[in-house]
């Protein structure tokens, strides 16, 4: 694969002449092909797709163009974010990405706080931290899952959908939800932590951590997987900046970028955070470096829960109806289990954001996936896909 | 497509005399003290454009650009260039409806320059607003920014249908999220009205 | 004897009648036994639609495992499946999709809506591009409620529909 970036990765997907004028589905476009080039859809009703459509052109085995068609989630998030106050955007905000969802609502929490100056009390910074790091934890476990089913490795989804469950049961004791925690609040957090709750996070931990440093024999170790994954869809570092990648798919190829540490909010900067880097640029590295972002979260929630203060407030109370100080924007990022994930808020002084704007990572790492692709072989599709730690709903929004 | 993505570049010159905002810096009336380093970025693109940028706000880790849409390929191209940014994280179409104009902003920031790893640089540009618009075939276009910095190809996509912004020059400006048979006003302009609300 | 009672004249009407008798006969057990073969190999279609399908996954890991009451994993073709989950929001893109995938199924089928969003639009009642409730696109057989249900919910929602394919009329010969 060449690092020169081609000027135009769609040239080959389909074109209509005239922009805008109809709106044709982009598979019942008319279009010219060639008589050896086949057109085929991927989803949304297909195992190796998720909640979206990948209109791809085959000539014999290998991709000749794919085109990715999302939209099959699009809620209106943002629209219906500027019909709702700041708190009870809340539970909406991270509807996106249910299983991530501390992470999801980190950077609005941040901002709404930075558009309200408020300060947050420390012990609720670092308890933010444990939820946000067990929810990477169990984020990354299901992504993991998915990709044994994707590579057709059933103990692979077994391993991790239930060792998840662990870390579920610690969040659900923290929230009184499974997946669906809204903990999150501008002010801090909900509830602050059941008793005992240390003791038996770590107690947890320290066994997640065991287990899935088992995941090396049974997959990252295995000869297929590494046959399977070595060298399909390699993103060289150049082009992984210049199509403004994120997270694992960044750091897998050589990037050395992790917000926890480039620009750590809350408690961060007090942590000692391991950036993990590969320079393969493949799907084996793009898949690998969430395991090793696991160990790295485990090692940081026992440092977490060790400079915790012991004791005192979890949350500060607000006014009804917030209001932010007339015209203001923000614009915060975190580093969420795919990458880093921001939210423009614009206020207007009234208790409703003027406009908010999710900047997805899913949604930025999808356009590197015709790049990818091309040239490939379709049996590779699934494994270049979901190494992509492309999650459909939060790039729909 | 190349020729239209040098339409701006085109139109540049002939359009300088018109696009003279005057600077507005602010930092206001509070003698506030400014980040140093990022009132040296700003100050580079006031330096290199003067009185067609206006800095919007100087703040830490964030620096605002107000552009007019004719200098915005300009700014840009500066912006990789010049201080070596090279990404964008997110293009949002924002509606003012009293002022007739939609904001397009980008936030750009950079990976391969590990000063200006916390700085993201928020560049903002209007465009015309149309009261009946017909996404495309309208008044409401912008220079593409895709052949500077190829990571807003989606973005602007997605502006497209949902602010109705058609970016002259990108290649591919078909409907992203909406469903094909989408006919209404791009919903995130504000007079789009939801349900019940 | 039989002989006797059959003539070329009622030959007709006597099968007509045996095959009444036998219906009523092994009609039922029949039946019964064709929906008892149903309800334990319920195999429900891949098809996700939105976030809940996080919790069908966790409903068919090892610690919920469903697949104990007969809910298969969702794999293989559609043209195998006889159970939609309906995993969440239907927004209008994705409507005409599911119904597409619906018609592609081979009859007997059952519908279980998933979510309040698959049941009322949920938490997106006044979304642009959300449908409230999957009803005006296809019939529903269960409904479980919750945002996202719990995989104990979704379980509840199978058996349920084990109950009621157990009570339904089987079509024997279609």
């Amino acid at each position: 694969m060449t690092t020169e970036l081609p000027t135009d990765i769609t040239s080959a997907a389909i074109h209509m002449d005239k922009p805008s004028s109809s709106w044709l589905p982009p598979g019942l476009a008319l279009q010219k092909v060639d008589e050896r080039i086949m057109t085929l859809n991927v989803g949304p009703q297909h195992p190796g797709s998720g909640h979206m459509r990948l209109i791809v052109q085959i000539d014999g085995d290998y991709i000749v163009a794919c085109d990715p068609d999302p939209g099959y989630v699009h809620r209106g998030e943002e629209k219906m974010a500027e019909y709702r106050n700041y708190i009870t955007n809340v539970p909406h905000l991270e509807r996106p990405v249910i299983h991530d969802s501390c992470n999801v609502l980190y950077p609005y929490v941040l901002g709404v706080e930075e558009l309200l100056g408020i300060e947050v009390p420390e012990r609720a910074q670092y308890v933010r931290v444990i939820a946000a790091e067990l929810n990477r934890c169990i984020y990354i476990m299901y992504w993991l899952a998915i990709y044994g089913i994707f590579l057709g490795h059933s103990t692979m989804f077994m391993w991790p959908a239930g060792d998840r469950e662990l870390l579920i049961d610690l969040m659900e004791k923290m929230t009184g939800a499974r997946v669906t925690h809204a903990h999150f609040i501008p002010g801090g957090v909900r509830n602050d932590l059941p008793p005992n709750f240390e003791g038996v996070c770590l107690r947890q931990v320290n066994y997640f951590e065991k287990r899935i440093k088992e995941y090396a024999a049974v997959f990252y170790d295995n000869p297929i997987l590494i046959s399977r994954t070595q060298d399909t869809g390699v993103l060289s570092r150049q082009d992984a900046i210049r199509l403004g990648t994120t997270g694992s798919v960044l750091r897998a190829s050589g990037v050395d970028f992790d917000l926890r540490k480039k620009e750590p909010y809350d408690v961060y900067d007090e942590l000692d955070i391991h950036t993990n880097v590969m320079t393969a640029g493949d799907a084996y590295a793009r898949s690998k470096i969430p395991w090793l972002d696991m160990m790295e979260s485990c090692k940081i929630i026992r440092q977490a829960l060790q400079k915790m203060p012991k004791s005192g407030s979890v949350r500060v109370k607000l006014k009804p109806n917030p209001k932010g100080k007339g015209l203001d924007t923000v614009y915060k990022r975190v580093e969420s289990g795919r990458g880093s994930l921001g939210y423009y808020i614009v206020s207007n002084g009234k208790p409703e954001p003027y406009r908010l704007k999710m900047s997805v990572p899913s949604f930025r790492n999808l356009i590197a996936l015709p790049y990818l692709l091309k040239g490939e072989k379709l049996g590779n599709m699934p494994s270049v896909y979901w190494s992509l730690n492309y999650w459909p709903v939060e790039a729909d929004r | 497509m190349s020729s239209d993505s040098e339409k701006p570049t085109d139109a540049k010159p002939e359009e300088k005399p018109a696009a003279t905002k005057p600077v507005v810096k602010k930092p206001e009336e509070t003698p506030v003290e400014l980040p140093a380093f990022e009132k040296g970025i700003s100050d580079k693109i006031v330096e290199k454009f003067g009185d067609k940028v206006e800095v919007a706000f100087v703040k830490e880790d964030r620096v605002g650009i107000n552009v007019s849409k004719e200098n915005v390929h300009d700014v840009a191209e500066f912006i990789r260039d010049g201080l070596n940014y090279d990404h964008v994280e997110s293009v949002s179409g924002v509606d003012y409806p009293l002022e007739q104009e939609i904001a397009v902003v980008y936030h750009i920031g950079s990976y391969s320059d590990p000063s200006l790893a916390r700085q993201i640089l928020v560049l903002s540009t209007r465009a015309q607003r149309e009261e009946n618009p017909i996404p495309g075939h309208d008044a409401t276009k912008l220079p593409t920014l895709r052949d500077i910095f190829y990571s807003v190809e989606f973005h602007e996509r997605e502006v497209f249908e949902m602010s109705g912004v058609y970016f002259e020059g990108h290649p591919d400006n078909r409907r992203l999220l909406l469903p094909e048979d989408w006919a209404d006003l791009p919903p995130l302009r504000k007079d789009f009205a939801i349900k019940g609300r | 004897m039989l002989k006797d009672l059959v003539t070329p004249e009622n030959a007709n009407v006597f099968v007509g009648k045996l095959g009444d008798t036998l219906e009523k006969a092994i009609g039922k057990p029949l039946g019964y036994a064709i929906n008892w073969g149903r309800i334990w190999s319920l195999w429900p279609v891949h098809i996700e639609t939105a976030c809940c399908s996080v919790e069908f996954g966790a409903a068919s890991s090892p610690r919920y495992d469903v697949e104990r009451f007969g809910i298969i994993e969702a794999f293989g073709s559609l043209r195998q499946c006889d159970l939609i989950v309906v995993q969440g929001t239907i927004t209008r893109k994705m409507a005409p999709r599911l119904r597409l995938v619906y018609d592609q199924m081979p009859e007997p089928k059952y519908v279980i809506a998933m979510g309040a969003c698959a049941i009322t639009g949920g938490l997106y009642f006044d979304s642009y591009n959300v449908l409230p409730g999957i009803d005006g696109v296809i019939p529903v057989d269960v409904y479980v409620p919750g945002c996202p249900p719990r995989p104990e919910t979704l379980i509840q929602g199978c058996i349920l529909l084990q109950e009621k394919i157990k009570r339904m009329k089987a079509r024997m010969f279609v």
